[in-house]
């Protein structure tokens, strides 16, 4: 059986995602064996226009010019893999949509600013149909390959849809809450062991929210540890901002 | 080709981020000689405002996957110049390995996978699976061996979390340095075969006098993490300084901000840093530097992938010597940073501004933030290396194209790409705030 032709794309990103491949070492050259890969910009001169097997999309929708170009990506693909925050749930790129567009451009270009065209950043499924997603800012590597089989197989991935906490609980850590701070593993989707609390820190959110979050039994603990709503609304917008454009998605 | 030359490269691959070449040269004059940049906006410095200073850190490692912890290190600097906290000796012992490990990192990446193709005369490294197997298993090797000593010592190297205001939330165990030791001990006999491959390459020929600017100090050491800011013009300046040196100007065909200082343009990153500071290379890294025929420096633009092997011998074996200070003196776990979304609550803020000044892979990195009194960003400033050295390659570009002219098409695109490559261009975090519509594109 031919390998299946697999590209890569990157939109507003900080092409992290992509990185963590580049970093399985040799291993890769195994996966490498299985697929095709007929495109990687940053990686390769080589270019490819026909239709693709598997698209593997990293970065978020935020230009008039990127829609056209995620379409097309589409239209010519087989499967399509949001890969990262970025792509997945707009990730840190959604921060700026707090802010009003024509606010944020002069902010930066100052007097210049009417040069740049920019749109509210959305994740790639807010644009096109989205057949797998790779959660995390950035993706946790064995999840990735768990999609990768899933894909090379057929059958579908399930996302996790519980908490963060359950893992971090399996792992045996003391709750960041126990420790006298604010984390938001409650309201997060699990996928990435509890990474972050693994390593001392609290989590972000940066898988997005679980689909049903506990919110009444989150605000419990925010007031019983003294924090402003307003606070915790601010954090989960770090990721989460883009949310809002699509409540379902 | 001779007197007309139209090169349009759109999407210029192998690099990080995207950018476009565009000469025209018309009877013999240079009419158009730009490199555009058109990365989608992503507006890190608007986003940062209203944001806790505590934050900043986590959200401008965004910034770039390969520099993550270049832009840690150069957040929190800044923030703890704003907030006015002094780290630790053992803080700067393991930030400073951090350091190295992504010098070395992002140096191998961008010899292996970015620029030895080229002179290979290959599109990718993909066809060198096959032609030059060891070489690219050699490569991946020595990336991961990287991406694993980050792992231990921050949680991972793309985005790293142990790193914060302050210090580390986690710090290795005693079992964690001597497996990161082991990892790096292993590296030397690749990196040697890594040397012997750069010194069989051949580099195009072709000097320019460029300003060069780099961290410099008074003391010892090779600056990367802390020093005044310095040129081959003999400009010295403390880092609070930044924006003279930098001096960002905007040009139509790319808003990627341009900077100037003695000259038209200057350079930034290994190179510069050699040409700067290469007497104070630990001693395996100045005989690779003389083996390399860099001791004296350069002025060809084209040698910064050479000047980047020869960090890459300084990074392994300073990191080494990090490590093994660090199992001698044992580490003090007290110093543990307990973090959260109230983190307010364990280290105090207050208003203030502060600028931090980091040696990063391609070059020197500032972030600048002037907070409230709550600790809430009001003003966000980053300048990278990328944006400084834009100027630069264009005026390379301008020099070299009267040189090469005679040659084909082909010929002068590659000579043209492989130019902007040694620069090792990160376009998608000078594209932090970056255009999309193009003023002056040619189609
Ligand atoms: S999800 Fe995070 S790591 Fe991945 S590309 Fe986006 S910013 Fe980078
Ligand atoms: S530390 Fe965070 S993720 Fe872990 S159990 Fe507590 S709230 Fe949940
Ligand atoms: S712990 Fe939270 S912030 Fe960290 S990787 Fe997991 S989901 Fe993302």
């Amino acid at each position: 059986m031919a390998r299946p032709k697999v590209a890569f794309f990157d939109f507003s990103c900080c092409e992290g995602c992509q990185l963590q491949i580049a970093n399985f070492g040799e291993p890769l050259l195994d996966i490498l064996k299985l697929i095709e890969v007929v495109e990687f910009r940053e990686v390769m001169s080589e270019k490819y226009a026909g239709t693709l097997d598997v698209a593997i999309i990293e970065g978020s929708i935020n230009t008039t010019h990127a829609i056209e170009r995620i379409k097309g990506i589409r239209d010519r693909s087989k499967v399509l893999i949001a890969m990262g925050s970025c792509a997945t749930i707009g990730g840190v790129n959604g921060i700026k949509n707090a802010f009003p567009l024509n606010d944020i451009a002069e902010y930066v270009y100052g007097g210049d600013s009417e040069y740049f065209e920019s749109i509210q950043t959305m994740s790639v499924h807010q644009v096109v149909k989205v057949d797998y997603f790779v959660h995390g800012c950035p993706i946790y590597p064995p999840e990735f390959v768990a999609v990768l089989k899933a894909v090379l197989m057929a059958v579908p991935y399930d996302v996790p849809d519980y908490p963060v906490c359950v893992e971090c609980k399996l792992n045996g850590n003391v709750c960041m809450y126990d420790r006298g701070v604010t984390c938001l593993g409650p309201v997060t989707r699990a996928g990435c062991n509890a990474w972050c609390i693994g390593n001392g820190n609290i989590c972000y959110g940066c898988r997005g929210m679980v689909s049903n979050p506990n919110e009444k039994g989150s605000i419990d603990v925010i007031r019983r540890y003294g924090l402003s709503m307003e606070h915790i609304i601010n954090k989960l917008e770090m990721y989460n901002k883009c949310r809002e454009l699509n409540p379902h998605g | 080709m001779g007197e007309n030359i139209k090169i349009n490269i759109q999407h210029l691959t192998r690099v990080e981020g995207h950018g476009n070449i565009v000469v025209d040269l018309k009877d013999g004059t240079l009419k158009t000689c730009n490199l555009e940049i058109v990365e989608a906006p992503r507006f890190f410095e608007g986003m940062l405002r209203g944001r806790s200073i505590f934050e900043a850190q986590h959200i401008t490692s965004r910034i770039c996957g390969i520099c993550a912890c270049g832009h840690t290190l150069a957040s929190i600097q800044a923030a703890e110049d704003a907030l006015g906290i002094t780290p630790s000796p053992q803080t700067i012992k393991l930030r400073k390995l951090l350091l190295h490990m992504e010098i070395l990192d992002s140096h191998i990446l961008h010899i292996y996978l970015l620029a030895v193709p080229d002179l290979l005369g290959v599109k990718s490294f993909m066809p060198l699976i096959d032609t030059h197997n060891a070489v690219v298993r050699r490569a991946l090797r020595l990336k991961k061996a990287c991406n694993d000593v980050c792992n231990i010592l921050v949680g991972r190297h793309v985005h790293p979390i142990r790193a914060t205001i302050g210090g580390f939330t986690k710090l290795p165990t005693d079992y964690d340095l001597d497996l990161m030791l082991k990892q790096l001990t292993d590296l030397h006999e690749d990196l040697d075969e890594t040397i012997e491959l750069i010194s069989t390459l051949e580099f195009p020929q072709f000097q320019r006098e460029s300003e060069f600017v780099a961290l410099v100090s008074d003391n010892g050491e090779y600056p990367l993490l802390s020093g005044n800011i310095g040129s081959t013009n003999g400009v010295r300046m403390n880092k609070s300084d930044y924006k003279k040196i930098t001096n960002e100007y905007i040009v139509p065909h790319s808003s990627a901000k341009f900077t100037r200082l003695s000259q038209d343009s200057y350079a930034v990153g290994a190179l510069a840093r050699l040409n700067l500071n290469c007497g104070k290379l630990n001693p395996k890294a100045k005989e690779t530097a003389e083996k390399l025929n860099l001791a004296n420096g350069s002025n060809n633009p084209f040698l910064n992938t050479v000047a980047q092997a020869v960090e890459c011998v300084h990074c392994l074996n300073d990191g080494i010597k990090i490590i093994e200070e660090l199992k001698a003196t044992g580490i003090d776990y007290k110093e543990e940073i307990l973090v959260g979304a109230n983190e307010t609550s364990t280290i105090t803020v207050k208003s203030g501004k502060g600028v931090g000044a980091v040696e990063v892979p391609r070059g020197v990195l500032f972030h600048a933030y002037e907070t409230d009194e709550t600790g809430r960003i009001l003003n966000a400033d980053i300048i990278v290396p990328t944006g400084q050295n834009l100027a630069n390659i264009e005026a390379d570009m301008r020099a070299l194209i009267p040189t090469i002219r005679h040659k084909s098409e082909e010929e002068i695109t590659l000579a043209l790409e492989m130019l902007v490559r040694a620069y090792d261009p990160c376009i998608s975090c000078s594209a932090h705030f970056l255009d999309v519509k193009f003023v002056n594109r040619r189609r």
